[in-house]
């Protein structure tokens, strides 16, 4: 089988959740990389160092500048002609174009596989991850998105590709890219490929209090910030900090939940941490169900107390 | 202009779905079902766009058994004016659904379509895309805030850095993200209202969509359960096991 992956990179270099993408793609056969962009050469670069990636396909057009699926979708659907599978990573990005590819060939998507259980066989969550369904394709291609959490990341250095030229229909005319208002977090690792992550809930108040309690401790241990629904809802943090089914799914070595009681949603997007630690003052709270190591206590005298002992 | 809105009936939000003993699926008999929630937030944005000056009918549509009737009745009284049943015992695929759609789109004109970024039943999030894609229209996907301007509409999405704005000639495809607003509450005097208020029924027959499906599901599993671990006494002792993983 020949696979087509969808590298997600911002024009300068190959974002992590491509790389698992790599991996679920080695499991079905021989992986090519697509890197659709605009001046991304050292993109295709570092995409054809990626372990098990055999050759890339640079598209560069001002087109794919800003991967407008409209523009996006038709040039991979048109490269789908010698391909058996089309993968991208379940992010925002590859949720927005992926299934625009699969109509495009009249195929229907599987969405976010946490397994490969054969050529046309795999695993996915459903109803937030309450349970596992087992889908099987029946479409003579195959369209799907990659739970990054899900699978281990292909090595960015080992591989030897050859990159080659490709090209599509270019600029459909029916959207522009207007802004970007990305968020600038310092230092701090990215939420969905840090090593630990320090959350916190509604129980944090407001954005000032959040900030105090969090941030120092987060920083204390070089972790990424994330933050459960209700808290986001209220404004406490920007959105791209949400952890959960809708949010983001994240998979740290170490998931520190602070004021977070743990609804269903909340727990679908981070119990595949390897480690959870809970802070709550209600004992009760669902979030100690699924914690490794839970401590019941007010979180405004625990986390500074927490913080400080760690110095 | 109108404005089309795909609607879904799924288990509700705050029911916790129990997977079935045979491996077949997750039990629905006896189970609440309300309205999926992201499709609630496309009503209520249609709504929003007709009460501003810049629609004139929003047409609710489900694809679904019978009493998806009590999903689009919920669509009415919140101030849909119009709905269609696409009737059918069949589980519909996402690709299925946006072949309907796009049937429906043919015949209404729309010049908005705002639908759901997902439903919280498959957690597929396909619908909106497809149905782009076969329309050949542009997409604003997991919208955060809607402006139409004239023959235009100006999409904020949420994405995984933080937000990002297109732009797309209308007619355009909208899919919902959370925060794009609160719905709102039908009133009662509403819900009376809503029940005059014409609902069409259909088949997928007449628009001529096949619905047979392209995946067949095996099995559906509980997801592996993680056990509890230990409570701690105090600060001291969370301290000593977070020095223990080695990170600190």
């Amino acid at each position: 089988m020949n696979t087509l992956v969808l590298v997600e990179h911002d024009n300068s270099s190959v974002n992590d959740a491509t790389l698992a993408v790599v991996t679920a793609a080695g499991k079905l056969g021989e992986v090519h990389a697509l890197v659709a962009g605009h001046n991304c050469g050292s993109v295709a670069e570092s995409a054809a160092k990626i372990a098990g990636v055999a050759k890339v396909l640079k598209a560069d057009d001002a087109a794919y500048g800003d991967f407008l699926a409209e523009n996006v979708a038709p040039l991979a659907a048109g490269l789908m002609e010698s391909y058996d599978a089309f993968l991208a990573p379940a992010t925002t990005s590859g949720k927005n174009i992926a299934p625009r590819v699969a109509a495009h060939l009249d195929v229907m998507q599987i969405s976010d596989i946490l397994s490969v259980e054969g050529g046309k066989t795999f695993t996915r969550p459903i109803y937030a991850g309450n349970a596992i369904a087992t889908v099987e394709s029946s479409d003579p291609k195959l369209v799907i998105t990659v739970r990054g959490t899900a699978f281990d990341k292909a090595a960015t250095e080992g591989g030897s590709a050859t990159i080659e030229d490709a090209s599509g229909p270019g600029d459909a005319g029916l959207s522009s890219f207007v802004s970007r208002e990305v968020a600038d977090g310092g230092d701090r690792p990215e939420l969905a490929s840090a090593k630990i992550i320090v959350s916190g809930g509604r129980a944090l108040k407001d954005s000032e209090t959040f900030a105090q309690v969090i941030n120092p401790l987060a920083d204390k241990l070089g972790a990424a910030i994330g933050a459960s629904r209700a808290a986001v809802d209220a404004g406490y943090v920007p959105n791209d900090y949400q952890v959960g089914q809708t949010g983001k799914i994240v998979a740290p070595d170490v998931y520190i939940a602070i004021g977070i009681s743990g609804a269903i949603q909340h727990l679908a997007g981070m119990k595949d941490s390897k480690v959870i630690i809970a802070i709550n003052k209600d004992e009760d709270a669902p979030i100690f169900q699924v914690a490794d190591i839970g401590l019941v206590a007010d979180l405004y005298n625990a986390v500074p107390e927490l913080t400080g002992a760690l110095g | 202009m109108k404005i089309l809105v795909p609607v879904k009936r799924v288990i509700d939000y705050n029911v916790k779905p129990r997977v079935k003993a045979d491996g077949t699926g997750v039990d629905l008999a006896n189970v609440k079902m309300s309205m999926n929630p992201f499709d609630e937030i496309a009503v209520e944005e249609a709504i929003r766009i007709k009460e501003a000056g810049k629609a004139e009918e929003i047409i609710a549509v489900s694809v679904g058994p019978a009493k998806a009737q009590e999903t689009l009745r919920t669509a009415l009284a919140m101030g849909a004016d119009r709905a269609i049943l696409v009737e059918t015992d069949e589980e519909v695929e996402p690709l299925a659904v946006a072949k309907i759609l796009k049937a429906i789109a043919d015949e209404e004109q729309p010049g908005l379509i705002v639908l759901g970024k997902q439903s919280i039943s498959d957690d597929s999030n396909q619908t909106g895309q497809m149905l782009a894609a076969l329309m050949g229209r542009p997409q604003g996907t997991f919208a955060n805030t809607v402006e139409v301007d004239g023959d235009s509409v100006a999409v904020k999405r949420e994405i995984d850095g933080g937000l990002e704005t297109v732009k797309l000639s209308l007619p355009a495809i909208v899919t919902t993200d959370l925060r794009l607003n609160e719905p709102r509450y039908a009133s009662l005097p509403n819900i009376m209202k809503a029940k005059k208020k014409p609902l069409d029924a259909k088949s997928p027959a007449d628009y001529g969509v096949d619905i047979a499906p392209r995946l067949t599901t095996t099995n559906v599993a509980e997801p592996p359960v993680r056990q509890a671990g230990e409570k701690v006494e105090d600060v001291a002792a969370l301290v000593e096991k977070i020095k223990a993983l080695g990170i600190a």
